[in-house]
């Protein structure tokens, strides 16, 4: 009897989102369909790498010079266990890309997540605090967004590496992951605080604190969930964001060490050899990362319509 | 009126001086300063007169004044990479980077305002379609890519641009100019496309977000509630209204597009100050970074007064404030 | 021939889930000269009426049936570049706050002597006069010095008085104000009703009044029609729908104006509230909240029916409409 109850409700909660307005929203837009589609499998594809991939373009051993410059498959001279060609060191091409998006997504996800930590945490701070820790917060935010990110981001590489001459790989991922961090918690700090200082005049919240519930808990379980819906958006588009700044400061020789190239790094690999006619080895990892940032981008706008309420 | 302009230049000033103080970090705490002013090959005796000069052992204020004067002559030592004069490279390569900024900014004006307005008067023209989807790619695709997919298209397979450098200029005094020459304006038609792009697109949606906002006011159904032809309610008042805003954001925009030479200058080798600063950070060479940290801010301050004060000649309800 | 007649006008609103009706086959007229009244609760479908005899009904709002006529001719099947000659020329509209009614960024004069060029064959000079004429005839003081005034320089009564001019340019024959002065000042208001109301008279101009304030209908108008979710209940001669409403509701509606000159214990009130668009009661939409309700009410809906031309009974959509003397219930003989 229990279990049937819990089933029909599951199919109630099933049948009333399947009803709801943003998932409706979504069923009737296409273009919401293929951009998922297609960041799943770019997701898919990067997760599974180490398992589908046809070769481990990263290990030296088995990597055979004799088989660089190859082009793809269907061009005279290619062959067909490289799909996409090879690289100058014969390194499989779709192994590569398959390894270096994994690396892209990996580092967009992962400063994604910290700027938003940091964010959040911020602007909830400074909205509920108020005085001159808001005022301080804001002074930073605006100094900052003056300042197009690729600049903070380089400059965070530039010192990291002046601090740190000879340093390895992680470390350059972790300058890497922080210099994206820091330049992208700006926005969720302005948008959580906005809609943190509307909360916070709200009578709910001002009965709590009357009662002597604690600020900390009051901004985890009465503020933070109504701000969650902005946050889900920006944190969207701002992977796709973060990606392009990796991919942009691996092509500009700061990001991701080439031993273990992100997209960015193999199109700069590749943009030698362009006048040479290897076309290959940069088009393919641009077509890549076009496809992940297109996708992802689509998806945000399409969240962004859904949620505003105005275009109901 | 004067006190906000008073009050604008303070708060500038105060930017600056926070600006210089992290430059100033950065000069006297990662690495050593002395060899930054005197470049590596310093003999020892100069390298002890030059730290008494200096006086390393004084108070953080008074080495941070010393800075700053300096700064303020445009002194900033000498490149740890080429050992010359921080300040003569970065002169030497301003006005590469201003002419390619320039000319994107004008590029991505004149045709991102256009379409921007276009897309919001005719929302269902399929033009509009065209133009929303190149927007989703031109801000979905970084600018190096396009740089490169760029050269690739007329440089390597239609071989009808030059893809590298300046080509050829001509001095005027300490400017000089890609300007005068038919070679000169080739070899920026690329690099000030592939500049010009991003922020196109970003105008574009920008002015026609803006301007769907405006004509759901009031006043524009006031307008239409009157009988004025559409003509003069789309120009004479909602596109009026629309650039207002839009001219503050995009004058934020250029000073941004002055930074994002790096990396088209990067992609081009266009000698500018962009590729200086790349090299400098590949290279951990503090000098360069410092100065070029500074100079960015002192152009982006300036622009912003500048479109304070654009703002207010601008829109009548401000001429009153205060 | 009466200047303006609204025939059966049904107005929808094409949702995901169902199709709402906003209007449901409104009729009335409109004399040429006479100020009607429009009132109701919010949501009841007076601005939306409003809306679509001006041709600024908003998609996807779109007249299904019905007709308007002006003067005569239909107006409501006019292509856009007809309808715009109409707009200001014929008929002029009046929005409630006069802030957000005048471009912030255009100097009051330009806004007049632009409205005016558009619509009378005048040269820049003749314009400006007749924008100074029109200005002073609104009552602002100095008029051709604040021509050349901003709106945010204006006060609210002043904003609305500009807003007046602006829409009586062009000369029209019909005003159609909505809620013209509920954004305004409670001792302003009264002087925007006194202005409207006069320079309308001079001018010949009719007007439709929208509010859901009852003392500026009782200053203002000739005669009120009342709506109730989306359908007109009652019209006819303003001291007969006050003093001796035929339907329920309007009943209700004077009934629960506070006044001083009779003692109560409690304010009257009816009971309920009006229904959403998306669950209109069958039958008569009023069926629900009366007590004078029947089983005809909810199979039947009651159709306006036409004046008979006697002083007390004018048109109702009732069943069981009251008559003159009848008592609302025993709170009110109290």
């Amino acid at each position: 009897m229990a279990v049937h109850n819990a089933l029909t409700s599951w199919r109630d909660t099933w049948a009333r989102a399947w009803d709801s307005d943003l998932v409706y929203h979504f069923r009737c837009t296409p273009t919401a369909w293929v951009a998922l589609a297609v960041a799943l499998a770019c997701l898919l594809g990067a997760l599974l790498a180490p398992w589908i991939a046809p070769h481990n373009p990263f290990d030296p051993a088995s990597l055979q010079l004799s088989d660089a410059l190859l082009p793809p498959a269907w061009s005279d001279g290619g062959q067909l266990r490289y799909l996409l060609g090879t690289d100058d060191q014969g390194r499989d091409i779709v192994s590569a890309l398959l390894y270096g998006s994994r690396i892209s997504l990996l580092v967009g996800l992962a400063s994604v997540l910290l700027s938003a930590l940091l964010g959040v945490s911020l602007g909830l701070l400074s909205g509920f605090v108020g005085g001159a820790v808001d005022s301080l917060v804001m002074r930073i935010c605006d100094v900052m967004l003056s300042f197009p990110a690729i600049l903070v981001a380089l400059l965070i590489s530039g010192v990291g590496r002046a601090l740190f001459p000879n340093a390895d790989d992680s470390l350059a991922f972790g300058v890497l992951i922080l210099s994206i961090t820091l330049t992208g918690w700006v926005q969720y700090a302005r948008t959580v605080r906005g809609a943190t200082l509307v909360e916070r005049n709200k009578e709910y919240v001002q009965a709590a604190r009357i009662t002597g519930v604690g600020s900390l808990s009051i901004m985890r379980r009465h503020i933070l969930p109504n701000v969650l819906g902005p946050v889900l958006v920006l944190a969207t588009i701002q992977v796709a964001t973060a990606i392009i700044t990796e991919a942009t400061l691996s092509f500009l020789g700061v990001g991701a060490p080439p031993t273990s190239p992100s997209l960015g790094t193999l199109i700069r690999i590749g943009n030698d050899f362009l006048f040479s006619g290897e076309w290959w080895i940069t088009v393919f990892p641009g077509a890549m990362l076009m496809l992940i940032s297109l996708s992802i981008n689509l998806l945000g706008d399409w969240l962004r319509d859904a949620l505003n309420p105005r275009l109901q | 009126m004067l006190v906000f302009m008073l009050r604008r230049m303070f708060q500038a000033t105060l930017v600056m001086l926070v600006v210089a103080l992290i430059a100033f970090m950065l000069f006297q705490y990662v690495g050593d300063p002395v060899l930054f002013m005197l470049g590596q090959d310093a003999t020892p005796e100069k390298v002890r007169e030059l730290r008494q000069e200096l006086g390393l052992d004084q108070p953080f204020i008074v080495q941070f004044g010393h800075f700053v004067l300096n700064a303020l002559q445009g002194d900033f030592g000498l490149s740890l990479r080429q050992g010359a004069k921080v300040s003569t490279l970065i002169a030497e390569r301003l006005p590469a980077t201003l002419e390619l900024a320039v000319c994107a900014a004008v590029i991505a004006l004149c045709v991102g305002i256009p379409m921007g307005v276009f897309a919001a008067l005719r929302p269902r023209h399929v033009m509009t379609r065209v133009f929303m989807t190149l927007s989703l790619l031109g801000v979905s695709l970084p600018t190096f890519l396009i740089g490169i997919l760029l050269i690739l298209v007329f440089a390597v397979w239609l071989g009808w641009l030059p893809s590298f450098g300046r080509g050829q200029v001509v001095q005027w005094g300490t400017w000089s100019t890609g300007l005068l020459t038919r070679d000169g304006w080739l070899h920026l038609l690329l690099p000030a496309l592939t500049l010009a792009i991003f922020q196109l697109t970003l105008i574009m949606r920008l002015v026609r977000a803006e301007m769907l906002e405006v004509l759901r006011t009031d006043f524009i159904k006031f307008a239409r509630a009157r009988g004025l032809p559409e003509r003069t309610i789309h120009y004479g008042h909602a596109l009026r209204n629309t650039l207002v805003p839009v001219i503050t954001i995009t004058g934020l925009q250029l000073g941004s597009l002055i930074a994002f030479a790096i990396i088209t200058e990067t992609v081009f080798q266009w000698p500018g100050m962009g590729l200086l600063f790349i090299q400098a950070v590949s290279h951990a060479d503090i000098p360069v970074m410092a100065a070029y940290l500074c100079l960015i801010s002192l152009i982006f301050v300036t622009i912003n007064l500048v479109v304070d004060l654009l703002y207010l000649l601008v829109d009548p309800r401000l001429k009153e404030a205060r | 021939m009466a200047l303006l007649e609204v025939r059966n006008l049904s107005v929808e609103f094409p949702q995901r889930r169902a199709v709402l009706k906003a209007l449901d086959q409104v009729s009335f007229n409109i004399e040429a000269g006479e100020i009607l009244g429009l009132v109701g609760e919010s949501g009841a479908g007076k601005s939306l009426t409003g809306a679509s005899i001006i041709g600024l009904l908003e998609p996807p709002g779109r007249i299904s049936e019905g007709q308007i006529l002006l003067g005569g001719a239909r107006i409501d099947d006019l292509s856009p570049e007809q309808m715009r000659h109409v707009r200001g020329k014929r008929i002029g509209a009046i929005f409630q706050d006069p802030l957000t009614s005048l471009n912030p960024l255009l100097s009051v004069g330009y806004q007049l002597t632009q409205t005016i060029q558009a619509h009378l064959p005048l040269s820049a000079q003749q314009a400006w006069q007749r924008a100074v004429q029109l200005l002073q005839d609104t009552g602002i003081p100095a008029a051709a010095e604040r021509m050349t005034n901003y709106p945010h320089q204006f006060s609210g009564g002043m904003r609305q008085r500009v807003v007046i001019a602006l829409a009586l340019a062009a000369e029209p024959e019909l005003i159609i104000a909505d809620e013209p002065t509920t954004a305004l000042d409670v001792s302003i208001q009264a002087q925007i009703i006194e202005l409207l109301k006069r320079l309308c008279r001079q001018r010949g101009a009719a007007v439709m009044l929208i509010t859901h304030d009852m003392g500026v209908i009782a200053e203002a108008c000739d005669r009120v029609g009342v709506m109730y979710a989306g359908r007109l209940v009652e019209v006819g001669a303003v001291q007969q729908v006050i003093h001796a409403a035929h339907h329920p509701y309007s009943r209700g509606l004077m009934a629960s104006i506070p006044s001083t000159d009779v003692t109560r214990e409690r304010l009257h009130q009816i009971p309920g509230s009006m229904p959403r668009l998306t669950a209109i009661p069958s039958g008569c939409a009023f069926h629900p909240r009366c007590e004078r309700v029947s089983p005809r009410c909810l199979a039947e809906r009651p159709v306006l029916t036409p004046s008979d031309a006697t002083l007390t009974h004018h048109p109702v959509a009732c069943w069981h409409p009251l008559h003159a003397n009848h008592a609302l219930s025993a709170e009110d003989s109290a």
